[in-house]
């Protein structure tokens, strides 16, 4: 049943995430990327972390995509029809190098995952043995508080001031310039 | 039980189509959603072998540090995308090969 619901959400994913590769329309593309987050949502939920799906949709979907939006729509009307223009279909000359390049790399990456056996990992197994697994009832969340606040409460603090610049240089960035500089 | 190779195949397709969507797309909005996807690929990886880390919870806690770092990069890079466009009145990175006025 698990593995039912696995490669259902693995399709979802990986078709959407496909059709953002193929799409020549900028925004229809957007919104497949859209479900491609959800999928990957549901690929969290099965991988036990409960947490980080609904952070993935909160941020991604919440925050990311409609920024992404509104930066395509403020971008202009001449961008769209460009974009429209430019016809580049999945297979085509202008694109064969990189096909290539993403193929071979999916090639190799293959390999790396096939000779890695990543089950049979010394601590992967010592973890098994250990119970050191996620519990399928939902009771992992206490412990990613008790850590965050613990055990990687620098790294929360770092990450939250560089956020915070992050989001301060972004609006210093994009402000609206004075008439006597530019 | 879903094994490990199963996650680690479907973020393999997953990098590889950002990858794609990365060398291949001409819009700089496009290019931004090739590297989410990519980032969206290390965090399934993240996820996946956190799931074996139950008293530390490292895996899933950088899986949250890489979402809050990846909403960081997409609004900087979305503030320049707006910039280029304005200076440039285009936003394919092929045609913006200059870094002066």
């Amino acid at each position: 049943m698990i593995k039912v619901f696995f490669y259902l959400m693995a399709f979802i994913t990986l078709a959407s995430a496909l059709v953002v590769a193929a799409g020549k329309n900028l925004v229809r593309s957007l919104f497949m990327f859209f479900v491609t987050l959800f999928g990957l949502a549901g690929l969290y939920v099965l991988a036990l972390a409960d947490f980080v799906a609904v952070t993935q949709i909160v941020i991604y979907v919440g925050g990311i995509l409609v920024l992404i939006l509104f930066a395509f729509m403020l971008s202009g009307k001449e961008a769209l029809n460009k974009v429209s223009v430019q016809a580049d279909g999945f297979i085509s000359l202008k694109n064969a190098p990189a096909l290539l390049l993403a193929g071979l790399f999916l090639v190799i990456m293959f390999n790396v995952v096939f000779k890695a056996q990543a089950d049979n990992l010394p601590w992967v197994q010592a973890a098994i043995s250990n119970q050191n697994i996620m519990p399928v009832n939902g009771t992992g969340i206490n412990h990613i508080g008790v850590n965050l606040m613990t055990r990687y409460l620098l790294p929360f603090e770092v990450i939250s001031i560089l956020l915070m610049l992050a989001l301060v240089g972004a609006a210093h960035l994009s402000r609206k310039p004075k008439e006597d500089e530019v | 039980m879903i094994t490990l190779n199963d996650f680690l195949m479907v973020s393999v397709v997953l990098f590889c189509i950002g990858l794609y969507i990365i060398l291949a797309k001409r819009n700089a909005i496009q290019v931004l959603i090739g590297i989410e996807l990519m980032l969206n690929a290390a965090i399934l990886n993240l996820v996946a072998f956190g799931r074996f880390d139950r008293a530390n919870n490292a895996g899933q806690v950088f899986a949250l540090f890489a979402i809050v770092l990846a909403a960081a990069t997409t609004a900087v890079a979305l503030a320049i995308v707006l910039n280029v466009y304005r200076r440039y009145k285009t936003i394919d990175p092929d045609q913006i090969n200059q870094l002066k006025d």
